[in-house]
């Protein structure tokens, strides 16, 4: 799957680095604002009051 | 290596296929250099099913730790940097009206005069009346946190309150208001959300725990902690864990999740009120140069 992922990118090995830690990023700013928010709304795993309130 | 296929029955092929073979064998180095790419290439480009199947399971596994990292440390200190503007806002605001609306009000208030002197009595506290649900009525402020801890507190502990980015900390509905005689609860989250409840741990007997409202500034000093399962609503009684005496002490009773990281239990911290004094007389002077680092 990521082997795929590296020989589908173009360029010499330098710019498919950089290609791959663009990538990467990208896929952390969506997790961080979006995917990661949304599933905190869902588990709120967090409770801090007695009571259960 | 294109003419051999040319003539499949030439001996020369043969030849070099041959030597080529013993090349691998007897020279690595010149081996990895002729057929580096051919048969890596063949290899990667077999995608089986096991193969994405665990790389997919690797992901996952990779993903669920950096939602952890993100909700204990990253998000954490997003909403511990934003409850805390929020925080110094809030009160900033509450400092300028005062200033604005009741200017005159210490040449009226005979206890003025006597401010610089000795630590004023502003007689019984001015206790402020319920605000509506998520509505932000006070600022913490917990020396033993931090320098700069300041946050809102809000009325309700859910989680519109408690996960807010602006505000963080829960005042319990129904018990009593800064300054009133009997309990007034708060809770908080240990760590992440802002983790507003920390560092509760730390807490020492004597620490402040100054609660500033639109009135004024209340003083609590910390006492005692104890540790309660989740269901042990008796520490919000106006007297805590005796729900039919009557109140005669004000406390302040901070809750949060313990041990640290977990929800099994929860951490009760207690604090009596020590003093108050409205706006207008300023800051306690261990709080003063934290309220004017705000602005």
């Amino acid at each position: 799957m990521y082997a795929a992922l590296w020989r589908v990118l173009p360029g010499p090995i330098w710019v498919r680095i950089i290609l791959v830690l663009i990538l990467v990023v990208a896929v952390l700013a969506v997790l961080a604002t979006w995917v990661y928010p949304w599933i905190d709304g869902i588990i709120n795993n967090q409770e801090a009051t007695v009571g259960g309130a | 290596m294109c003419p051999q296929a040319d003539d499949p029955t030439s001996p020369v092929p043969n030849g070099i296929e041959s030597s080529s073979a013993a090349a691998a064998v007897s020279e690595p180095a010149v081996a990895a250099e002729e057929g580096f790419k051919r048969p890596r290439r063949a290899k990667a480009a077999r995608i089986t099913v096991v193969g994405v199947l665990g790389e997919l399971l690797i992901t996952a596994g990779v993903l669920v730790l950096l939602f952890l990292g993100w909700q204990l440390w990253w998000n954490d200190m997003i909403m511990a940097n934003s409850q805390s503007e929020a925080a110094s806002q809030i009160s900033q605001d509450w400092i300028a009206q005062d200033t604005s609306t009741a200017e005159p009000a210490p040449s009226v208030d005979p206890a003025e005069p006597n401010a610089a002197a000795a630590p004023a009595d502003y007689g019984v506290p001015v206790v402020g009346s319920a605000p509506a649900n998520a509505q932000a009525f006070a600022v913490l402020y917990v020396p033993r946190f931090g320098a700069d801890y300041h946050r809102t507190i809000a009325e309700g502990t859910g989680h519109d309150v408690l996960n807010s980015n602006r505000l963080g900390i829960g005042h319990y509905k129904g018990t009593e208001m800064p300054g009133e005689v009997g309990n007034f609860a708060v809770a908080a989250h240990r760590s992440a959300f802002g983790g507003g409840m920390h560092l509760i741990n730390e807490l020492q007997l004597g620490d402040a725990i100054y609660v500033q409202t639109a009135d004024g500034y209340y003083t609590y000093r910390y006492r005692d902690t104890e540790y309660v399962a989740p269901s042990q609503v008796q520490v919000l009684a106006s007297v805590p864990n005796n729900p039919t005496a009557s109140a005669v002490d004000r406390i302040i009773t901070l809750t949060s999740c313990n041990p640290l990281y977990s929800t099994a239990e929860r951490i009760i911290a207690y604090g009596v009120l020590e003093s108050w004094q409205p706006l207008s007389a300023g800051a306690p002077a261990e709080l003063a140069p934290i309220i004017a680092a705000q602005g």
